[in-house]
């Protein structure tokens, strides 16, 4: 297989459909309809399901039936949509069935605007739906790193059981880079399913999935459970990318279409002999922690870049725990900062180093 | 070496189209290549654009602020990119539906009235590749015959009887370049 050049939300639903992806329900969005699309051709093509519902909350219920029933199973959408789902995804956090959901981020708040946004980092990274508990949350920066963690987020699901968000922006949806798609799984037989799915109680004693605790005690126990599994997913699934770090006095984070852009800034940098470096976190539940503290213990100032107000800055500031200054650099509503304006911002950065916090 | 390519027209001008041929040039010629388009209303008529890039090393922003050269096929594309292509860039103007000229003294500009040329092919939806053809030739990043023989690779097959006038196009777009004055 070589590369071929492709859109980014073809590319998700191609990888989605590989990965063994047996069913597929969603509702338009832009910047995230094209993933219907192919779907809507792809998924009846392989005699698996593809299903537009009437709305987003429900197809997110039928993400929810399918995925009772051991089925891989996934939906797409855009921020407003994912809104919609939160309800659902509660319910399927708190049922512990296994479903990818990919959101190609959009201006907010409310109906906003169809351009690039990160403004759903809190409402996904933090859970999203009522109650406690986290997705995993993989952000993607390139139309293969799209393809890479929407195959793998399959797996990531059923191991955990678990949702697990990719998290993108309308700017990766829309963008063709060359990338190589995994090749073909084949769905899984019947009776291959996990063992705790709805499959008939033939022979067996009845299986029963539910999000229902009436007794606290009960519900606290299960919390608990939920608490020792984000234990080890947080163990086991942080992932990060660490660029031109080794002599780096500043660091630039950011994740995401952010996390490129601000590449070439402190590239651009670099070639003027400002020592920048740069942290792009990949996991976003679970956050790479410890390495934004490394980070943090080795540069003398940091600078986050967003396209948000400054959401991540969060989670960046709970690592560095004061141990040197963070600056801030966000742009909102759909804005797409270009690298000129972050190399201003580490020009800045840079120059205030030595002042301490 | 990077270049950035920005192709602004009005929706159904095929500037996305002609995006995507440098992409699919690029990438079969072993450079790295984005194509990042501008999407949604324009498809139906506004303005609509597409930033390409090509390097030969992994490309971070898709997005730039002033690229090496711009194709403008209308005026409003004209008053927004002629002031961002950056200095010793390239600046096509298709002169068929802009009626006056870029004033930018540090850039090479290269009229070309490909309407006009379009409709003596036969087909006036081919504007947008002689407009491809004229930057091609001057860029000096790829080949008319590697976008030529891309186009072959890729065109869908019920538009493979296009084929040869695409080229044509092309070539026609490059002939204008190669005798229009260079900057000293």
């Amino acid at each position: 297989m070589g590369k071929e050049l492709l859109k980014g939300n073809i590319a998700f639903a191609e990888a989605a459909i590989r990965a063994g992806c047996e069913a597929y329900f969603g509702y338009p969005i832009t910047p995230q309809t094209e993933a219907l699309e192919h779907m809507s051709r792809r998924m009846p093509e392989l005699g698996r399901v593809f299903l537009q519902a009437e709305s987003e909350i429900a197809a997110i219920n039928m993400v929810y039936g399918a995925a009772c029933a051991g089925v891989r199973v996934m939906t797409s959408s855009s921020s407003p949509g994912v809104s919609l789902m939160m309800e659902g995804l509660s319910y399927i956090a708190g049922s512990e069935v296994p479903v990818v959901l990919v959101n190609i981020m959009r201006g907010g708040p409310g109906l906003g605007n169809i351009a690039p946004s990160q403004g759903d980092y809190n409402q996904i990274v933090k859970g999203g739906g009522h109650g406690d508990y986290k997705p995993i949350v993989l952000a993607p920066a390139t139309i293969q790193e799209l393809i890479d963690l929407t195959f793998e987020a399959f797996d990531l699901a059923e191991k955990y059981r678990t949702i697990v968000v990719v998290l993108a922006d309308g700017s990766i949806g829309q963008m063709m880079e060359p990338a190589e798609l995994p090749p073909m799984q084949p769905v899984r037989a019947f009776d291959g399913r996990p063992e705790w799915a709805l499959t008939g109680a033939v022979d067996r004693t009845p299986n029963v999935v539910s999000s229902i605790y009436i007794d606290p005690v009960e519900e606290e126990i299960f919390n608990l459970k939920l608490v020792e599994k984000q234990k080890q997913i947080e163990a086991e699934q942080v992932r990060s990318h660490k660029l031109w770090m080794d002599d780096a006095e500043i660091a630039v984070i950011a994740f995401g279409t952010a996390g490129r852009i601000a590449q070439t800034a402190v590239r651009d940098a670099r070639s003027q002999g400002l020592n920048v470096g740069l942290l792009r976190p990949i996991s976003l539940y679970p956050y790479p922690y410890d390495s934004v503290r490394e980070v943090a213990e080795q540069v003398q100032r940091i600078l986050v870049v967003e396209m948000n107000g400054g959401q991540m800055l969060d989670d960046v500031r709970l690592a560095v725990e004061g141990r040197v200054g963070v600056d801030f650099y966000g742009r909102m509503g759909g804005v797409v900062p270009l690298p000129d304006e972050v190399y201003e911002q580490i020009q800045k950065t840079y120059a205030q180093r030595a002042n301490g916090r | 070496m990077q270049t950035e390519i920005i192709i602004s027209g009005f929706g159904g001008q095929g500037a996305l189209f002609a995006g995507q041929l440098l992409a699919y040039t690029g990438l079969d010629h072993g450079l790295h290549v984005t194509w990042f388009p501008s999407y949604g209303p324009e498809m139906r008529g506004g303005t609509a654009h597409c930033t390409v890039i090509l390097s030969d090393d992994e490309i971070g922003s898709p997005v730039v602020k002033n690229p090496s050269a711009a194709i403008v096929m209308n005026i409003p594309s004209l008053e927004k990119y002629e002031p961002l292509v950056a200095s010793d860039g390239v600046l096509v103007v298709n002169t068929s539906l802009i009626d006056r000229h870029a004033t930018r003294q540090d850039i090479d500009i290269i009229e070309v009235p490909a309407n006009e040329i379009a409709e003596e092919l036969g087909e006036k939806r081919l504007a947008n590749l002689v407009l491809t053809g004229a930057l091609i030739e001057r860029l000096g990043v790829l080949t008319i015959e590697q976008v030529g023989k891309s186009l072959g690779n890729h065109i869908p097959e019920h538009r493979r009887n296009l084929l040869e006038s695409n080229r044509e196009a092309l070539q026609r777009g490059a002939e204008i370049a190669q005798r229009a004055v260079q900057p000293g």
